[in-house]
């Protein structure tokens, strides 16, 4: 338990500390990088709390990432074109404001999850993994054709939306908004892990009949952590797409569920910083076995393989030993 | 959500120039961003590969290239852009494929003050509101092909031609493009699905509609599959498309199906100029294979940017766009001009699908339009 | 819009076209259509069972969730179009695809999926995505970036009339025989042999059957190499009639996914009617919609969200099926 304490603190000291040195030594593209797994990180979180708590395996979490990004896209577009989102029954304007995009992601996403969630959980297992893809896939295939919002070109917001006080564009403060996010998601997730709900969602993992018998209705739970869990990745997809300044269909596809999964599982499925730590390992990776040949994907294919194969428990599983694991 | 860097600056280089020289003024940064891996890599590779024959041919030593693959992926593009703009400083950037990767990268980079050379996605934003000085496309404008293709209907005597088009923004502009010339009646209008492999279904509406021509867009392997069950189903109507399923990296796999078929293109290896037959013999020399479209296109896109450094050096930006803009490059297309919202003016002609010897490939059987530019010019205000 | 026949009548019987008998035509020619969409519907869902049936039968023996199946596939169909284009038979081709196909999933299994029976879904999930990557790129690595030729063979190019009018490509309703037989064979391999009592047993209670003495990993070795032997099959039949090339497998791994899931893991006779289900569901919902749509709307814009709502039929139809009977159609429950 120390030894993943200390691990965790390395881990954050590092994200915090190179865009830091990056500043100093004005290499701004290492602050872009370090945002980006800022960002995913918080898509892993929000993930790891239906993952990693609520053993339900999503591969449609892209759904709420996207929401998130075109959340962001729809009102920044509009605040760009001063026209106004709706004109009757009431005025709608688009904003260019990060807290306000921020809150109508969260709770667009929330409100996606809830439904998706309440659908999705009448089934369990493998069924669970399909019925979320086909979600997902609805998303996408809608976005692609949907010609209102770009379509399958997507939406471009050519200056990045601004948050009081803060100059946005320039990367480091940017970073910091995001890192402070995550450090908050981080910190409810903890939370929420060691309060009675999270203790009862475990407990509802590892065994149906046990919380059963105490009246605790697991479907509920279950939703809750959902909601909760797309919430999270409605966040990080409005920042993502805060940080490319661009939203398409692409953040819908099942590859970026099966991305999002992937950062969980590289870090270490139901540790806290289990995400930070995938991410950031799968972006350093991709960065550097990108530059020893045009066929790096094998490479990646076969680390992926040995993480699974001989890592379980993913990076802080393997290095902070396996006391505390989950299964 | 992947990153790759692949620095051939070095290696390409020393290999097009024998080594580097030392010159300081007029050197100039390229940022290449294109589609390396996946099933796109095709058209990608293609570009590349052309545009670095071209710097070989020239002997350039003042051109350093950054290569990098976008996985087909709009965030890794920018991304990418962002790195080559804020680590790599680069001058200029080129070689995205796709119409939404270029849709995601080039207003930022020209809003960072970044020349953007366009080899091949031309959408009708970028050609008309969102049009950008520091932004040329050396290829068309999406809809070029496509209102060729319409004319070519019109010259043929069509009357009553079916249209079909993934349904996204590329094939919806495809079948604008398309009506915007076209005089005749349609039989139908179809949008399939994007990545659709089997087309059954549609071509059982071709058949009953009563339609006497067939005009589609299918890019890839949606192209391949379409003409292989239209040969298959007995419907025997004339087909007519854009080049892009009858490239030279496609042809190939499509095989019979596509022999004898119309496309329209701005580039055919047969084109008669020196350019051109020293590009066509160049590429098979240095590549050992035929060149496509794409190849010709990334190959005039450095020979553009070449042209316009020995006017003016890039670090004055309004010089070295007025350079660009005379266009004062052997094009392998013959000639070739920039209209005001920097889009091509250039003829496009009709090519037929024939085989030489084991190998299929097209050749030019007339002009559908002649210096033709694109609908977009009046909306472009710079 | 495509069943207009007014040019049609006017020609035929100038100045004799009366509404009635006009309306009657259009109604046997839009039959007609209709029937032969329906007819393509089938054929549709037989290609997805091929793919599917190896899926379901993995999944069902051994609890395993394989996202590489596709990549098999692929495998099929380039080791058939590499052998069609050097040998110039299509049959040894698909001989190829079988066998190439057959040893890459031994391979595979020996080395890896053995592995994973005993890990979660989501192991099994991140493992078989890491093969995918390793498939596709060493592919690409060997037979370049562009896509290969298969052709299907002069002797089944062409159409045939069937009765109705409707013409039919005579390959097409190959597929159709090819699939019905793989259904009927496996059928008959798990209620008849004893490779499929032992398949069955396996199902039921792993720890007994190998107590009797039932070599367990022969067993899934052998259940493995043949779902991968139909995928690759199917990449070679269907390859001949779409496009040979890297990254093939993953749309029909979706299909092939939605297909088994709304049959019910597992059950061969559930791929089979959901199959067909998603086949006719995907083709008359493309042919339909947009018709419907265009009651209402200029034909443009009917085209486009008819077949938007189209493209999420099927994920529409799957995601129903699941809410009402959440372990599919015959699924025993997980």
């Amino acid at each position: 338990m120390r030894r993943e304490t200390l691990l965790n603190a390395v881990i954050m000291g590092a994200l915090l500390l190179v865009p830091l040195w990056a500043w100093v030594a004005d290499e701004p593209f290492t602050i872009t990088l370090a945002t980006r797994v800022a960002i995913l990180s918080l898509a892993g979180v929000g993930l790891n709390i239906a993952l990693g708590l609520g053993g339900l395996v999503s591969l449609g979490h892209a759904i709420f990432f996207g929401i998130g990004g075109y959340a962001m896209g729809i009102l920044a577009s509009h605040a760009q074109d001063y026209s106004p989102l709706l004109e009757s029954p009431f005025l709608i304007e688009g904003t260019k404001s990060m807290p306000v995009i921020w809150l109508v992601a969260i709770v667009t996403s929330a409100l996606a999850a809830l439904v998706i969630g309440a659908l999705s959980l009448r089934t369990s297992g493998v069924y669970f993994i399909m019925i979320t893809l086909a979600f997902g896939q609805m998303f996408f295939f809608f976005t692609i054709s949907w010609p209102a919002y770009g379509g399958e070109d997507g939406l471009s917001i050519y200056v990045r939306n601004g948050f009081p006080g803060l100059n946005t564009l320039d990367p480091i403060q940017f970073f910091a908004i995001c890192f402070v996010l995550l450090s908050l998601a981080l910190f409810a997730s903890s939370r929420i892990s060691r309060s009675p709900f999270g203790l009862a969602l475990t407990a509802a993992r590892q065994s149906e009949t046990r919380v059963l018998t105490v009246g605790i209705d697991s479907f509920r739970l279950r939703l809750v952590a959902f909601t909760i869990s797309g919430a999270i990745t409605g966040l990080a997809g409005a920042l993502f797409a805060d940080l490319n300044r661009f939203v398409s269909p692409t953040m819908f596809s099942w590859q970026t569920s099966g991305e999002i999964i992937i950062f969980v599982i590289l870090g270490g499925v139901g540790r806290l910083f289990g995400p930070v730590a995938g991410a950031a390992l799968f972006i350093l990776l991709e960065h550097f076995l990108g530059g020893l040949s045009e066929f790096w994907q094998i490479y990646l294919g076969f680390l992926l393989l040995a993480v699974v194969l001989f890592a379980r428990g993913g990076l802080i599983g393997t290095l902070a030993g396996r006391e505390v694991a989950h299964d | 959500m992947k990153l790759k860097s692949l620095i051939l600056a070095a290696s390409m280089a020393a290999m097009a120039s024998g080594a580097f020289a030392a010159a300081h003024g007029g050197k100039v940064k390229v940022g290449m961003i294109t589609t390396l891996s996946g099933g796109g890599a095709g058209l990608g590779i293609d570009v590349r590969d052309g545009f670095m024959l071209a710097l070989k041919m020239a002997g350039a030593d003042n051109v350093e290239v950054v290569i990098e693959d976008d996985q087909r992926k709009p965030d890794i593009a920018v991304q990418l852009s962002d790195r080559m703009i804020q680590s790599d400083k680069v001058d200029v950037l080129t070689g995205i494929i796709w119409s939404n990767l270029a849709m995601a990268v080039v207003p930022a980079a020209t809003a960072q003050g970044k020349f953007y050379l366009s080899p091949n996605a031309g959408p009708s934003a970028l050609a008309g509101k969102g049009c950008s000085p520091l932004y040329f496309n050396v290829a068309w404008q999406n809809d070029n092909l496509h209102e060729a293709a319409g004319a070519y209907a019109n010259d043929a005597g069509f009357g009553k031609t079916f249209i079909l088009a993934p349904n996204y923004p590329a094939g919806k502009d495809a079948l604008t493009g398309f009506k915007r010339f076209y005089k005749g009646e349609l039989a139908g209008e179809l949008f399939t699905k994007l990545g659709q492999k089997d087309y059954a279904s549609e071509i059982a509406q071709i058949r009953a509609s009563g339609a006497d021509s067939v005009f589609f867009f299918l890019p890839g392997g949606m192209g391949i599959a379409f003409l292989k069950q239209y040969k298959g189903s007995g419907v025997d109507l004339p087909l007519v498309g854009p080049a892009f399923s009858f490239d030279q990296g496609i042809l190939q796999a499509v095989g019979d199906a596509a022999l004898g078929v119309k496309n329209t293109s701005q580039w055919n290896k047969d084109i008669d100029n020196p350019a051109n037959q020293a590009f066509v013999e160049g590429f098979q020399a240095e590549y050992g294979r035929l060149p496509s479209l794409y190849a010709s296109q990334g190959f005039d896109t450095a020979n553009l940017l070449l042209s316009a450094m020995e006017k003016a050096d890039i670090t004055d930006a309004a010089a070295f766009q007025a350079a660009l803009e005379a266009a004062e490059f052997d094009s392998v297309r013959g000639d070739f001009a920039f209209a005001s919202n920097h889009h091509p003016i250039q003829d496009i002609y009709v090519r037929e699908v024939i085989k030489e010897g084991d190998v299929f490939t097209n050749k030019i059987i007339g002009t559908a339009l002649e210096d033709y530019s694109n609908a977009y010019v009046d909306e472009c205000k710079m | 819009m495509p069943m207009s026949m007014s040019a049609r009548c006017s020609t035929d019987r100038p100045g004799g076209c009366k509404p009635p008998g006009q309306l009657g035509r259009r109604f046997l020619m839009s039959l007609v259509l209709l029937m032969e969409q329906a007819l393509n519907g089938l054929q549709f869902g037989i290609m997805l069972f091929l793919m599917a049936a190896g899926l379901t039968l993995i999944f069902g023996v051994m609890g395993l969730i394989n996202l590489a199946h596709g990549s098999l596939y692929m495998v099929g169909a380039f080791a058939a179009a590499a052998v069609a284009g050097w040998s110039g038979s299509f049959l040894l081709a698909l001989v190829a695809s079988l066998a190439a196909a057959a040893l890459a999933g031994t391979l595979i299994e020996l080395l890896v999926i053995r592995r994973l029976y005993d890990r979660g879904h989501l192991d099994q999930v991140l493992a078989t995505f890491a093969l995918i990557l390793i498939f596709s790129e060493s592919t690409r690595w060997v037979f370049g970036s562009f896509p290969l030729y298969l052709q299907v063979p002069a002797a089944l190019a062409g159409p045939i009339t069937l009765p109705g009018g409707i013409q039919y490509p005579v390959y097409r309703l190959l597929i159709i025989a090819v699939g019905l037989a793989v259904a009927a064979g496996l059928f008959l391999l798990i209620s008849r042999t004893r490779i499929g009592i032992r398949i069955r047993a396996g199902e039921n209670d792993r720890e007994m059957i190998a107590a009797l003495g039932v070599d367990i990993s022969r067993l899934y070795t052998l259940v493995f190499a043949l779902g991968a032997a139909l995928a690759g099959l199917a990449g070679a039949l269907v390859g001949a009639i779409q496009s040979v090339q890297v990254g093939m497998g993953e749309p029909v791994l979706i299909l092939a996914l939605v297909v088994i899931v709304i049959g019910g893991i597992g059950s061969i006779k559930g791929a089979l009617v959901g199959a067909l289900l998603v086949g006719l569901t995907d083709t008359l919902g493309g042919f339909l919609l947009p018709v419907l749509f265009g009651a209402f709307l200029e034909p443009s814009a009917a085209a486009s969200v008819g077949s938007a709502l189209a493209s999420m039929l099927i994920y529409i139809l799957m995601a129903g099926v699941l809410i009402f009977r959440p372990t599919g159609l015959y699924g025993a429950g997980t």
